[in-house]
């Protein structure tokens, strides 16, 4: 019975009733495109929160690479190597589950009621985690690539290693790092779309439920791609003014080479 | 003299790598897998190692169909964005931007649940012989996977085309080659190498995308370790086992490419 409206909804959809595709994808209750756009805000919230935190995890993680004491470096070196070889789908179970019981079982033991972790919160946690192993290596790279007698001279000066880090160490890593990080980015924004396992409501949950309903399944992943798409080349759209805009003052890529 | 050094290279080597502090650190890591072999548990292993094995073999036989398809077709994508004519370059431009810029989740749903709900419609499908395939899911999984894989190293074959120097395929014009053979014998196997060590994180990274086609009812490993869960209540044991076997076949597959990688010519171009 079902399937026999389904077939219609498609029929609707494939004869480009364009008035059956407009009530389908319109903003306003009866249609899902508020539920897909309210998916996207979230998906946008996480991959932005998760970036951030992978970036704090990474420039740490480099630092401790790069300067750090044996043990830290081996941790670290477990830490990277661990996480990019094992699947995304993988950790962000493992992470979550294991996080969540993890925090539950230190507010048991301390005497507090057990919560529920929000997925948002969770979800920030899980995928900057992933982040930061592969922004470590991107921020090593880019350390690595500073010119060092930048470095020397800042020491010289007596600077602390705060504000070598603020002025000098940071500055001149960013258009090395920028290329490595931006893609990043980009993968964080597609990533948020696994957190749909462990049932968090980002835009491709809510497609999948906007499509379970409707039966329209093809109209609305063709949407929910579009969106991601959409998404991913207004990235590409600033990444490159931001990478310029790092770049000022140097000698453009094609005259360096 | 040189051997000595390399000697004493040798010995310094390994003794840097077994420094104290390493020791412990292996002692602890040995601890933890120690009391996680007796502490957690384990006893529904018997049952299920069978089904594991399957589906790990499911898992490396999406992983290698995927991978061989997908090269096969990123070769015309990046022809066709290094040398061919607009018409030829743009569509395949805006293929592999698609490809990159959507999740392979999406792609994946799109093809199985929009595609497939699609298909039953047609009279002409149904009664067709690819009917028994287009019915099961696995054939949707290898092809959203395929289409990934090949989005992402058209683009990296693009730049592999665009590198081989100009100087190599006159030389071969002035011997008279045909275009075919000047395509089989010189461009193609130097732009082989020079997309070799990206090929290599191309394909761990298709083995860390095969657990999606779990989503879509395939059994593979994933799939197994879900069974264990839900039929177990168990949450970390299937979990780290499942991670631990994906770590192991990334280090085999890493090693294989860095063999690979070592017999072939270092001076290229």
């Amino acid at each position: 019975m079902s399937n026999n409206s389904g077939a219609k909804l498609i029929d609707a959809f494939l004869s480009a009733s364009a008035a059956g595709i407009i009530e389908l994808l319109s903003p306003v209750p009866p249609g899902w495109g508020g539920n897909l756009l309210r998916g996207l805000l979230h998906s946008i919230e996480i991959a932005v929160g998760a970036t951030c935190l992978g970036l704090l995890i990474g420039t740490g993680g480099a630092y401790g690479k790069l300067y750090g004491g044996p043990v830290a470096r081996d941790l670290l070196a477990v830490y990277t190597t661990i996480v990019r070889a094992v699947p995304e789908l993988v950790l962000i179970l493992l992470l979550y589950y294991a996080g969540t019981d993890l925090i539950n079982q230190v507010l048991t033991a301390l005497g507090y009621q057990r919560i529920d972790v929000s997925g948002l919160v969770a979800g920030i946690a899980v995928l900057g985690f992933v982040q930061g192993a592969y922004s470590t290596e991107v921020i090593r790279g880019a350390i690595l690539a500073i010119p060092q007698g930048q470095i020397e001279a800042a020491r010289a000066y007596g600077m602390s290693p705060s504000l070598l880090l603020r002025r000098i160490t940071l500055p001149a890593m960013l258009p090395f790092a920028i290329p490595g990080l931006a893609n990043l980015w980009l993968i964080a924004t597609k990533d948020t779309a696994l957190l749909a396992v462990v049932g968090f409501n980002e835009l491709a949950l809510e497609t999948r439920q906007a499509a379970g309903v409707t039966k329209a399944y093809f109209l609305f992943y063709v949407a929910a791609g579009a969106l991601y798409l959409l998404l991913s080349l207004f990235s590409n759209l600033i990444i490159g003014r931001v990478e310029a805009w790092s770049r000022r003052g140097m000698p453009s890529l094609k005259e360096a080479r | 003299m040189a051997g000595e050094a390399t000697i004493i290279n040798a010995a310094a080597r390994t003794s840097l790598w077994l420094q104290p502090h390493r020791v412990v650190l292996i002692l602890i890591a040995l601890a933890l897998a120690v009391s996680a072999v007796f502490f957690m548990r384990w006893d529904w292993l018997p049952q299920y190692w069978e089904m594991g094995l399957v589906g790990i073999w499911r898992s490396l036989w999406i992983l290698a169909v995927t991978c061989a398809l997908g090269f096969l077709f990123a070769v015309p994508l990046g022809l066709a964005q290094a040398t061919g004519s607009f018409w030829f370059a743009a569509p395949a431009k805006t293929f592999c931007t698609i490809i990159r810029g959507t999740p392979l989740l999406i792609q994946l749903w799109l093809l199985y649940y929009g595609l497939g709900s699609l298909f039953p419609q047609y009279p002409w499908i149904r009664d067709s012989w690819m009917w028994p395939y287009l019915r099961q899911a696995w054939p949707y999984g290898v092809l959203a996977l395929t289409l990934s894989f090949a989005g992402y190293e058209g683009e990296v074959m693009r730049g592999a085309f665009a590198g081989v120097p100009k100087g190599q395929l006159e030389a071969a014009r002035a011997f008279g080659m045909s275009r075919w053979k000047i395509f089989r014998r010189i461009w193609l196997p130097q732009a082989f190498y020079r997309a070799l060590p990206t090929l290599t994180g191309e394909t761990v990274l298709q083995l860390k995308s095969t657990p999606l086609v779990a989503t879509i009812s395939v059994i593979d490993i994933f799939a197994v370790s879900s069974k264990v869960r839900q039929d177990t209540y168990l949450t970390y044991e299937p979990l780290l086992l499942l991670a631990l076997i994906y770590m192991a076949i990334t280090g085999i597959l890493v090693l294989a490419f860095s063999r690979i990688e070592a017999r072939i010519p270092v001076k290229i171009g």
